[in-house]
């Protein structure tokens, strides 16, 4: 039995690029269970917050530590990125890629990847090359291959920002399962109604920095600061 | 046009009587030039991903080299593999010179860095597409490596042909190397080199179609057994 890699301590966390910073300084504890999203306008920080505490960003100052080491906490967190990245292999290949470099046997893996594309509507697409697929589709295929390694937390960026309603409800409903099973999602999105639909709590980030956080309910009725109420409201933030 | 017309009469004589000159010849060409090729490739592939995936001091003046090296002449190529295979030369006690393995060393010094340059930008425009998810799964460099080649086997079969349609129809640096020996080291572009030389337009240009025809056949064949060009196939 492994144990948890939360709690996720950040202390005094920066991201600098070409000389600006872009996130930071940031400090608090991600803790707790279900799933949290990342509020903010567009340039807020969101995508690089995210891409920090993964592991693929380089801070310029502060320390990222979850409870686990470093390198065992890395193989216990699944990415799924707002643009799908797509291996030029079939579907099914693509779901089965994380098994296959984490050793296990390929026929073992393509099993486990047939049963976790049934589980995400994509079984009739095995054999198809992933690139030839719809958008909806990449999503829903990017989410297999994360959730197939059983992550203990899963980030996802934007997971429906170039998505209809349809693709978007399903992609939702596949985060509240996950949720139920224990998983603990990190979500991005500028979309307030779909925060208020899934979140949890709610990480509200402008220019940067951490301007807000707490349980969804009390953010929504009582945002803590005037750029949150502000993008709340639906007003455009400078 | 007299001449060209009799260069495919001719060809298509030699090919229908299974001339065993030309069968000679021409089996001749192809086990110089696919064994530089394999060793090329066994060389420029890994080569390739390599300078596409790491990151080091002097990365950038080894992919100027690199480029700049698919330009070498190949008459020089011959020339210093002449020097350094011939009896007074360092590797002379081997006795290589004017066989079909100094050929292939030739061909190979040639054509190792087309195949890896041209590897080399096919595998670092993956790299950029696939490298956050790679990073993110924690990949080691050996399964980067791995998937990269594996994924990007089109343009590395491009890569390959490239090197082999250099090769095959290279004349200057194994005419140097293999000496264009009968029945020991003449292959098809000596041969039209020598027939040409002696005026013998017919049977030079003749040999010339089989040439190009043979490069045309492996290049189908290649495609077929990696199923590539095939519909929505990779």
């Amino acid at each position: 039995m492994v144990g948890s890699i939360l709690p996720l301590c950040l202390r005094d966390a920066q991201v600098i690029k070409r000389g600006k910073l872009i996130l930071g300084p940031l400090t608090f504890d991600l803790k707790g269970k279900g799933l949290t999203t990342l509020l903010g306008p567009n340039g807020s920080g969101k995508t690089t917050f995210l891409r920090a505490i993964h592991g693929l960003e380089r801070l310029r100052h502060g320390t990222i530590e979850w409870a686990r080491p470093d390198l065992e906490a890395r193989r216990l967190q699944a990415f799924v990125f707002q643009s799908p990245i797509i291996l030029r292999r079939s579907v099914i290949d693509n779901i089965a890629y994380p098994l296959l470099i984490a050793g296990i046997e390929k026929r073992r893996a393509q099993m486990r990847a047939a049963d976790m594309a049934a589980t995400l509507g994509l079984q009739d697409l095995l054999g198809v090359p992933a690139i030839a697929i719809s958008g909806g589709e990449k999503q829903k295929l990017s989410l297999a291959r994360a959730l197939i390694s059983e992550p203990q937390v899963l980030f996802l960026d934007e997971p429906c920002a170039n998505l209809d309603g349809t693709a978007t409800k399903e992609i939702e409903t596949i985060l509240q399962a996950q949720r139920e099973k224990g998983t603990r999602i990190i979500m991005s999105t500028h979309n307030v109604a779909q925060a208020r639909r899934l979140a949890d709590d709610v990480l509200f980030l402008y220019e940067g920095l951490l301007h807000d956080q707490g349980p969804a309910g009390s953010f929504f009725t009582t945002p803590k600061t005037a750029e949150a109420l502000a993008f709340i409201s639906g007003e455009i933030l400078p | 046009m007299n001449d060209i017309w009799g260069g495919l009469t001719q060809a298509a004589k030699l090919i229908a009587t299974f001339d065993p000159t030309l069968i000679e010849i021409t089996l001749r060409s192809f086990q110089v030039t696919l064994t530089a090729t394999f060793i090329s490739v066994a060389i420029g592939l890994p080569l390739g991903a390599w300078l596409a995936i790491s990151r080091f001091r002097s990365r950038r003046v080894v992919i100027a080299v690199l480029n700049a090296l698919m330009g070498l002449p190949p008459v020089v190529v011959g020339l210093v593999v002449y020097v350094i295979l011939s009896r007074s030369g360092p590797l002379g006690v081997l006795g290589l010179l004017f066989t079909t393995s100094a050929m292939v060393i030739a061909q190979t010094i040639i054509i190792s860095p087309i195949i890896a340059s041209v590897a080399h930008q096919v595998i670092r425009e993956l790299w950029a597409e696939y490298h956050d998810l790679l990073i993110s799964l924690n990949t080691s460099r050996w399964q980067r490596t791995c998937t990269l080649l594996w994924d990007s086997k089109r343009g590395l079969i491009t890569a390959s042909l490239a090197g082999f349609g250099r090769a095959i129809g290279e004349v200057g640096a194994i005419m140097i190397v293999g000496g264009n020996i009968d029945h020991a080291t003449r292959v098809l572009t000596t041969a039209i080199s020598l027939e040409t030389g002696r005026g013998n337009f017919s049977l030079a240009l003749a040999l010339g179609f089989v040439l190009i025809a043979l490069a045309i056949l492996i290049n189908l064949m290649m495609h077929w057994v990696s199923g590539t060009e095939r519909g929505s196939r990779w």
